[in-house]
């Protein structure tokens, strides 16, 4: 793993109204790393995502990936830059099926639009082809080709988690971000995520995961970061934060009378 | 209305089977028996002229009233093609639009124009011409308002239509209320004679539209513009965070939905040859999205059952007289009660799975 950084996001301060939602946050995310960002509930956790991913235009700070400021670009740019993410609540194209929710993430980086299909020329049926391969490809990587050509909706929630994901690496980012991709699974089906997540990042993916679950969070990220009210108040190893006592008291809360 | 529930009930579910036992053995058929059921098909539907003089077809099809072929030629085939354009925009892109309308009377109002006194040139030549206008019209109403959503860009959309409509009303070049009166006909080829007494001709010049934007629409579709269309309708925020230039994809739908819209515009003006304001009325864009949304949003061939429909059921209830209209808003709401999606909806995932290498190759 090198120490270069991929995202640098830098004294973000993101306020709505006169509500801070994120402090000075600052966070540098390695090329090839699994970044783990926990906090509490409503610690700005998914604020983080939602400026990286340009949801939102951070009230103070930059954001840099790759080398490029990322703030004034629209949402779709960041993504073709190379950021793709998915989300806490599950937001897959439900009247579509699974293959072609991953080919239109797929399709991100095609340049054939509606004169190519009208024609149908050779060079559209060859970006066409490529994203239908592609994404076939990424559904088997996922473990959930056989269910290739039913519609999102009627697949069962450990497949959508898995198709959002699926999804996600069809726009071929360099950062994947997952937005809590155990809610709502069983020991098991978390296990199978870890492998899933040390698997993808094999591919060769920089991963931020966002995750309430310890035991997910602890066993895959290389380091982790941690957020409580806004700010960020530790960031290191798994093991050296799990024994950071700020981070036990923003987890379990102060005692109070010791 | 018990019973009268239970028996639309078992035609309901008679239709269902019936629609069963013909998908069965449609998938029964080899490619050759395949091409011949569409080739037949294609064939009885130039022939629909002559539909009325099948016995017992004949008295069940024809209009009261008005010429069975003048029905299909002047409403039927207009809406078809208004249907197939406008599912583009609401079925597939999912851009709820109320002022469709006044595409169709920018394509009829510039084949008026170019080829009546103003300018008189041919209606062959008008007919391209009109459908860029229309698509620019298209760009220049979705280029401001498409970064609105839902209930704002149909109250907008709503506003456009009457715009237009009004614009042609004062407009004295245009003929103002009057309207424009000496339009050219389609040239004549042939045996085909384009004139005032026979619609057959323009009924076919207009199934023929028809086919034509089938099968692009079609090819649409299925490319990675009708996905990025369908992806934005089905979640704008997340399509983008995928990487869909929703704006311009929303345009693109527009434009093309324009371009459908001001074709059919263009072939009721060349029927016709004279056109008014009040051709074009607010009733006209609700019409058509009725057409859309009965038949089933997001399926072209439920937009197409849907605009023979509610084109053709009004034409067919005139004996009902004052009350037909109350007939047809009764048959509607039946309709929605009780196939909520329309009566063709989109099926996802039915077909079998994916990839079938030699897909669309039959085309």
């Amino acid at each position: 793993m090198t120490n270069d950084v991929l995202l640098q996001f830098s004294d973000i301060t993101m306020q709505f109204g006169g509500v801070t939602a994120l402090s000075e946050v600052t966070i540098d995310i390695r090329r090839g790393e699994i970044l783990g960002l926990i906090g509490p509930n409503g610690a700005g956790k998914t604020t983080c995502f939602n400026v990286m991913t340009g949801v939102y235009k951070p009230t103070k700070g930059t954001v840099r990936f790759d080398g490029q400021d990322i703030v004034p670009l629209k949402r779709y740019e960041i993504t073709l830059a190379g950021i793709a993410r998915t989300f806490q609540n599950i937001r897959l194209f439900g009247n579509m099926t699974a293959l072609e929710n991953v080919m239109v993430g797929a399709d991100a980086r095609k340049a054939s639009s509606v004169g190519g299909a009208l024609l149908r020329t050779p060079r559209q049926r060859a970006e066409d082809k490529e994203s239908r391969d592609r994404a076939m490809e990424l559904l088997t990587f996922m473990g959930i080709a056989d269910r290739a050509g039913d519609a999102a909706r009627n697949l069962p929630y450990g497949y959508q988690r898995r198709l959002e994901i699926a999804r996600a690496l069809g726009t071929e980012p360099k950062l994947l971000c997952l937005d809590e991709p155990a809610a709502g699974f069983n020991p098991a089906e978390k296990q199978e995520l870890n492998e899933l997540i040390l698997k993808i990042r094999e591919q060769g993916y920089t991963v931020l995961l966002i995750e309430h679950d310890m035991s997910v969070v602890m066993n895959v990220s290389d380091r982790v970061a941690v957020l409580d009210f806004g700010r960020k108040i530790a960031e290191g190893l798994p093991a050296d934060v799990r024994a950071n006592p700020d981070v036990i008291a923003a987890y379990l809360g102060v005692p109070d009378a010791s | 209305m018990n019973p009268v529930v239970r028996s639309l009930r078992q035609v309901g579910a008679s239709l269902a089977g019936a629609k069963a036992g013909l998908s069965a053995r449609w998938h029964a058929m080899g490619p050759s028996q395949r091409l011949s059921a569409y080739v037949l098909g294609v064939l009885a539907l130039y022939l629909a002229p002559w539909w009325t003089e099948i016995p017992l077809l004949g008295s069940i099809v024809d209009t009261p009233g008005t010429q069975f072929t003048t029905v299909l030629s002047d409403r039927v085939i207009i809406f078809v093609l208004v249907a197939l354009g406008l599912n583009v925009v609401v079925g597939l892109a999912g851009l709820l639009d109320l002022g469709y309308v006044g595409f169709y009377a920018v394509g009829a109002y510039t084949t008026a124009i170019l080829t009546s006194s103003h300018a008189s040139l041919p209606w062959l030549i008008a007919l391209p011409i009109s459908i860029v206008v229309s698509m620019v019209f298209g760009v220049i109403l979705g280029a401001p308002t498409l970064r609105l959503r839902g209930d704002y860009l149909a109250i907008v959309t709503l506003g456009f239509g009457e715009i237009i409509r009004l614009s042609a009303k004062n407009a004295e070049w245009l003929g103002g209320s009057r309207g424009i009166n000496d339009i050219k006909h389609p040239p004549s080829i042939g045996p085909l004679k384009f004139g005032v007494v026979d619609p057959k001709p323009y009924y076919w010049l207009g199934l023929t539209m028809v086919f034509v934007v089938m099968f692009l629409l079609h090819r649409l579709e299925n490319s990675r513009v009708g996905r990025a269309w369908v992806a934005i309708r089905e979640d704008e925020d997340a399509a983008e965070l995928m990487g869909v230039d929703t704006f311009r994809f929303k345009l693109w739908a527009f434009a093309i939905g324009a371009a459908v819209g001001g074709l059919a515009g263009v072939q009721y003006a060349g029927k016709v040859g004279f056109i008014n304001p009040d051709n074009f009325p607010l009733l006209l864009s609700i019409l058509f999205l009725a057409a859309v949304v009965l038949g089933g949003s997001g399926n072209m061939h439920g937009a197409i059952l849907g605009g023979i429909l509610v084109s053709y059921l009004p034409e067919r209830l005139r004996n009902f007289q004052d009350k037909r209209v109350f007939v047809f808003g009764v048959a509607l709401v039946l309709v929605m009660v009780f196939r909520p999606e329309g009566l063709l909806p989109k099926r996802v995932g039915a077909k079998k799975a994916v990839a079938a290498p030699g897909e669309g190759g039959s085309q």
